[in-house]
């Protein structure tokens, strides 16, 4: 039996750089099930806020809280950065590399590898270079390299940008095949099309701070604050 | 001009008819710096990723001073060698002076500098590009570390060769603790020096174009088994 991970508390959690506040203070409590799609305006904060969360970048101040300990939280969830980051090995090397990093054996890593590349559509890629890959290979690999530990959570930061329709949608499906599993999601994005689709819950980040939190359906439907409204109806909000 | 010509002719020579001696020389030339490139690679490679990796608070001033040896005047470091392997030296009763031995520890001296330096520069922007991945999936130090070296091998590649081109031609240091003895500590930059000294000018000529083709031929060597510059690889 696995001990639980969630929830999730940050008190007071803040970072700061330079001088100036990139995200916080914020007081936030997630769940342990469904998806949050955090949205927001450029330079709003989404994606120090999920490096936050995943711990990689340094708070300068407050809290934050998971229901185990920071190091098994830490080993249980995984990040799938804007733009993917592609190790100088092969397409299967780069998607075992988190296995290997746990001592799986170096043949039973490349297998199970293997198999994710089947699932992502590049199992005729596999001993391919991974930086000659066209951005939506890039940006599957690096989902399948996340899931291959099997994480609990998983943050992803504007995973669908820069991508055309089909490879959005294969990135979808393998999300939602995630949750479906019981991963929880943590994603920003600017496609308020994939948030209506992904999102169980929305968090709407203005200037660094948390400005709206609710269920998906009640944000689409009537955002409670002017500016979450604005920024549905597609205005400039600052 | 003729002299030049005359060397040529004699380095032709020296090398179809496999001159006892000059074979003897050359492979002792190699063996020397071959060693002494794998010594140096094995700490100063190691070194750098540890130093692309790691911040801590001498780090910089490590990297500063990593730099300026780069320009470690090599019969300096001759000498340094010298005072400490000499009989009356900390490490005299080794009995190591003016034997290959001697000049391997000072040639790797002088390029543990260079190769780390070098290899630092690339690691660190393979670094800067693997960060947030690797501190992501929770990559202890050593694994780090294992992961830019591995990644980065064709950099280092790069970093190892100028180490063998800085050791390979190198003759101050090597002079001093070597001693230039026939049959024991001669090697191709030696014999040069010895044969310029002499006024044999022709023959110091012919074994300076065998060290250049020698240099030359183990570089394209290396490439050759790195598959550098082919496709898709680095």
């Amino acid at each position: 039996m696995k001990t639980a991970l969630f929830p999730l508390v940050a008190k007071q959690a803040m970072v700061r750089r330079r001088g100036k506040v990139l995200v916080g203070p914020i007081d936030l409590t997630l769940e342990g099930r469904g998806t949050t799609v955090v949205i927001g305006p450029n330079g709003a904060g989404k994606t120090t806020l999920l490096k936050m969360l995943h711990g990689i970048v340094r708070m300068n101040g407050g809290a934050l809280e998971w229901a185990c300990s920071r190091e098994e939280a830490q080993r249980r969830q995984a990040f799938v950065f804007q733009t993917p980051i592609m190790m100088r090995r092969s397409v299967v090397d780069n998607i075992a590399y988190p296995l290997q990093l746990i001592g799986v054996a170096r043949a039973e890593a490349r297998a199970r590898a293997a198999l994710w590349a089947e699932q992502i559509n590049l199992g005729d890629a596999l001993d391919r270079q991974a930086t000659l890959l066209s951005g939506g290979e890039r940006q599957k690999l690096a989902l399948a390299r996340a899931l291959i530990r099997e994480p609990d959570l998983l943050f992803l930061d504007e995973p669908c940008a820069s991508l055309d329709g089909r490879a959005t949608r294969e990135i979808e499906e393998i999300l939602l095949r995630a949750a479906a599993s019981g991963t929880r999601l943590i994603m920003s994005t600017h496609n308020m099309g994939q948030a209506q689709r992904l999102a169980d819950e929305i968090l709407f980040v203005l200037q660094g701070c948390i400005h709206e939190f609710s269920l998906a359906r009640e944000f689409f439907e009537g955002p409670k604050t002017t500016q979450a409204h604005a920024f549905l109806r597609g205005d400039i909000v600052e | 001009m003729a002299d030049l010509l005359d060397g040529m002719l004699r380095a032709f020579w020296l090398v179809v008819t496999l001159d006892s001696d000059l074979v003897e020389i050359t492979l002792r030339s190699l063996r020397v710096t071959l060693t002494a490139l794998a010594v140096a690679s094995a700490i100063a490679l190691p070194f750098a990723a540890l130093l692309a990796v790691r911040r801590f608070r001498m780090r910089r001033i490590t990297i500063a001073v990593l730099n300026a040896l780069m320009g470690l005047p090599p019969v300096v470091v001759g000498l340094i060698v010298y005072v400490f392997l000499s009989r009356s030296g900390p490490l005299g009763v080794m009995g190591l002076l003016f034997t290959p031995t001697a000049m391997i520890i000072a040639q790797v001296i002088i390029i543990v500098p260079l190769v780390a330096s070098i290899a630092h520069q690339s690691l660190r922007e393979l670094w800067s590009d693997y960060h947030d991945l690797l501190i992501s999936m929770n990559a202890s130090q050593g694994q780090r570390i294992k992961a830019l070296l591995w990644d980065g091998r064709r950099a280092l590649l790069t970093a190892a060769l100028a180490g063998f081109g800085r050791a390979i031609g190198e003759v101050g240091a090597i002079m001093v603790v070597g001693g230039n003895i026939d049959h024991a500590t001669r090697v191709l930059t030696t014999a040069i020096a010895l044969e310029t000294g002499k006024g044999d000018f022709a023959m110091a000529l012919g074994l300076g174009f065998v060290l250049i083709a020698m240099a030359i031929t183990v570089n394209l060597a290396i490439h050759w088994l790195g598959h550098t510059e082919s496709e898709g690889r680095w």
